[in-house]
């Protein structure tokens, strides 16, 4: 089993320019790297026969809000047979409603898992995962309008006829 | 009258509404004097069939009611598989947006008479998703007509039951057999006060 400095003196050998800042603080350490190198070093800390991360615990995607103008995408990696952990951190910056949405590889090659929780950030939070082979929405309804968890969410008036909003009352529109 | 109808009718003469309190059973007598429409609103509300679904945790007491604690097959509430076989709809849990036409499908599936029961909170108005619920139905009334509204969170078995019972109430004032159009007379009657 690794410990955490162990792993980030690894990756920094390896993919030195990847590495934008590590944060030794707290009970889950993590490790910032750049949107390109994601793939490699997932693809990395997968094979590695010292790390063999082979469990993708979980994916989470964050909004910061218009005011910081960044998203960001949680990894926490786990390998089965050593028992260490890791948790990776992406960050993107964010679309104002005119523009596409923010762009992130999808690790779903790596580890199948991430397929769904992957498009579950796209349905919730707005992140396009390139390279996802099938992204949908997974908990919305396809024709839904906009990605909720983000932090200027305005819920739509109607959805097929319904008022969304309480305060709009039961009165056919 | 002749001597059989005379009999009969001193025999026993009482109405459906007395037997659905509880009564020993002894098998003597044996005839009833009613009307038709009363016999047939207590042959609905005796046998109420609800469609077998819950949507979430309200489902959970649902189905505590269905079993044998509560045992609801003693008023004749049994769950059917199909809308085709059900007269009541009983909305238990949360409707989300992307349900609610699935919903409206299902009751419009439904043979009349047909009847809804809003269990819980989250479908009588959105309940604990009413201000930031942007997935949640504010009030399963805003697809369906809703005849029951039982409130709590979830409500206890205890409280199906009431509403339940509170359904049973609303189906033996009916008047399944009267033509539309007397209806329509009366309520006209009673708006403006005239004997009808």
């Amino acid at each position: 089993m690794m410990v955490f400095e162990e792993i980030n003196d690894l990756l920094i050998t390896h993919f030195p320019k990847a590495i934008v800042q590590t944060n030794h603080q707290g009970l889950q350490p993590s490790i910032e790297i750049t949107v390109e190198s994601l793939p490699h070093i997932c693809q990395f800390l997968f094979e590695d026969k010292t790390l063999y991360f082979d469990y993708l615990a979980c994916l989470t995607a964050l909004d910061n809000g218009p005011s910081a103008g960044t998203m960001e995408v949680i990894y926490h990696l786990f390998s089965i047979p050593y028992g260490h952990k890791l948790v990776l951190k992406v960050k993107v910056s964010r679309n104002s409603s005119e523009e596409d949405l923010p762009q992130v590889p999808s690790v779903s090659h790596i580890w199948r898992t991430a397929d769904w929780h992957e498009r579950e950030a796209f349905d919730l939070v707005g992140i396009r995962f390139s390279g996802h082979p099938d992204l949908r929405r997974i908990l919305l309804p396809e024709d839904w309008e906009g990605h909720p968890l983000r932090k200027d969410y305005k819920a739509q008036d109607q959805y097929h006829g319904i008022k969304v909003r309480y305060e709009d009352g039961n009165l056919p529109s | 009258m002749n001597l059989f109808e005379q009999e009969a009718v001193g025999l026993l003469a009482i109405k459906v509404k007395d037997i659905m309190s509880e009564r020993i059973k002894t098998g003597e007598g044996g005839i009833i004097i009613t009307n038709s429409e009363d016999l047939m609103n207590w042959a609905r509300l005796s046998s109420l069939w609800p469609m077998g679904f819950g949507l979430a945790c309200c489902a959970i007491e649902m189905m505590a009611a269905y079993a044998s604690n509560y045992d609801l097959e003693r008023f004749g509430i049994m769950p059917r598989p199909s809308p085709r076989q059900s007269d009541v709809m009983i909305v238990a849990g949360t409707v989300t947006f992307k349900m609610a036409d699935r919903l409206r499908r299902l009751y419009e599936q439904m043979p009349e008479p047909r009847y809804v029961i809003s269990m819980g909170s989250c479908s009588n108005c959105g309940g604990p998703y009413w201000e930031h619920g942007y997935h949640v139905v504010k009030g399963v009334d805003r697809i369906i007509p809703v005849d029951v509204y039982v409130p709590g969170c979830p409500p206890r078995p205890e409280a199906l039951i009431g509403g339940f019972m509170k359904l049973q109430e609303k189906i033996r004032s009916e008047h399944p057999l009267a033509p539309e159009v007397f209806l329509e007379m009366q309520a006209a009657h009673q708006e403006t006060g005239l004997p009808t």
